[in-house]
């Protein structure tokens, strides 16, 4: 029997091409195989091989959506694909984004199976897991051969209409559906053995896990913003140049408070960003670009705001987790509370 | 951090380029940027344009920070 025919979609990363100088290029297509589409002709063997590689770099897709998406699919539909494998993106926000995107209109405009993976945590995951299989992976790509044996074997069963097992039986992120099976233990003893393990402190499992809405209600509108103190937070890691806390370039740990008293423009004399997850030389020569601290002193100046705090807090978005940047923020929005601050401008690269 | 610190009780606008992103993370006010690299601000013009674009979102972002909300909404 002839192999079926998988196209794989890559970042620019991934495909070797380059970092985050390169996350701009647009949709190319190439014939064959790339990086870690290897892993994934080993673990398809026989039954399968990656006949073509679709590229495109992350901001590109995310700043060009709608093109990005037409040029992408027009590649893949060119290829004829029985397959479509995206990422596996770890924790790379826009890559995830990307191949969540992509999976979808593919599955929905080709009719083929279609495959991702990503970290729990890359918004890709929430934004795209009801719509398409994801292989839950590590945050790093230091889960590559872990991931793509998983990626490939569910897109092998979805290619020949082989029954789905549950999320924990085939390694998908729960999608909300459900998988009936019988369980050979009854209800009321699991139930005993939970509740011992839990007395125990024990770790175990619940059977029915509660929905996480974790929405927050919008506070009230400022009645009067010419009297308002507003506050900056950025994700976009902008430092006093230097670096001085040494905010970590990804998977941040800490956040930092910096002094703006008496600045009116920031510039690549004062300030840097300390992010590794975007190219770098724009933030670093102009940080107003990333946290409008010119603009907001003119408007400061002109009454149209109250004032601007005197302290911006700030820390890398990238990899970092959810549980960190909570964290930070709590601890932050306490004080920024305590010194009367009635708004914050929050920006993300 | 933008859910947090509305949870602490001060409103706050998300100004950001991936706007899919904010409305998956949960921010109840959001402006679009221009790029990621530059979410407020543009290279390829000059620096008193540059001024006007920033500006431009920067005033949205004290629209949306008057504007009573319900629910999630774009600033366009």
């Amino acid at each position: 029997m002839a192999k079926l025919k998988v196209v794989h979609y890559l970042n620019q990363f991934f495909a070797q091409i380059g970092g985050e100088e390169m996350a701009h290029i647009a949709p190319e297509l190439r014939q064959g195989v790339v990086g870690p589409g290897l892993a994934f002709n080993q673990a398809f063997g026989d039954e399968a091989e990656i006949v073509a590689t679709v590229i495109c770099g992350d901001s590109y897709f995310n700043e060009n959506l709608e093109d990005a998406k037409a040029k992408v699919l027009e590649m893949v539909k060119s290829q004829n694909p029985d397959i479509f494998v995206a990422g596996p993106a770890f924790n790379a926000g826009r890559y995830g984004v990307a191949c969540g995107t992509m999976a979808e209109l593919i599955k929905n405009e080709l009719n083929i199976p279609v495959v991702s993976g990503m970290y729990i945590e890359n918004p890709g995951a929430d934004m795209f897991k009801q719509a398409v299989y994801m292989i839950s992976t590590r945050d790093s790509a230091t889960g590559m051969r872990d991931a793509a044996p998983k990626m490939a074997a569910l897109a092998l069963k979805l290619a020949k209409g082989e029954k789905v097992g549950s999320s924990a039986e085939d390694f998908y992120i729960p999608n909300g559906t459900r998988v009936n099976f019988f369980e050979e233990e009854r209800g009321s003893k699991r139930a005993v053995n939970m509740l011992l393990k839990k007395l125990g402190g024990k770790p175990f499992v619940t059977e029915f896990p509660m929905p996480d809405f974790d929405r927050v209600e919008p506070n009230p509108a400022i009645k009067d913003i010419t009297k308002a103190k507003i506050a900056i937070v950025t994700s976009g890691g902008i430092v006093p140049k230097g670096n001085p806390d040494r905010i970590e370039s990804s998977s941040a740990q800490k956040y930092g408070k910096y002094d703006i008293e008496g600045l009116t423009d920031l510039t690549e004399a004062s300030h840097e960003t300390a992010h590794g997850g975007y190219d770098p030389v724009y933030a670093n020569q102009d940080s107003d670009r990333v946290i409008p601290v010119d603009v907001l002193r003119e408007f400061e100046s002109q009454g149209k705001i109250g004032s601007l705090h005197r302290y911006f807090y700030t820390t890398t978005g990238n990899g970092t987790s959810v549980a960190s940047s909570k964290a930070f923020a709590e601890e932050f929005s306490a004080e920024l509370r305590n010194d009367g601050v009635d708004a914050v401008i929050l920006t993300s690269t | 951090m933008v859910k947090e610190i509305e949870r602490a009780g001060i409103p706050v606008v998300h100004l950001c380029t991936v706007v899919p992103i904010s409305l998956t993370v949960g921010a109840n006010r959001i402006v679009p940027a221009i790029a990621i690299p530059y979410p407020l601000g543009n290279p390829a013009v000059s620096m008193e344009e540059e001024k006007v674009i920033r500006r431009n979102i920067c005033e949205k972002a004290l629209v949306a920070l008057t504007t009573e909300v319900t629910e999630q909404t774009v600033f366009e």
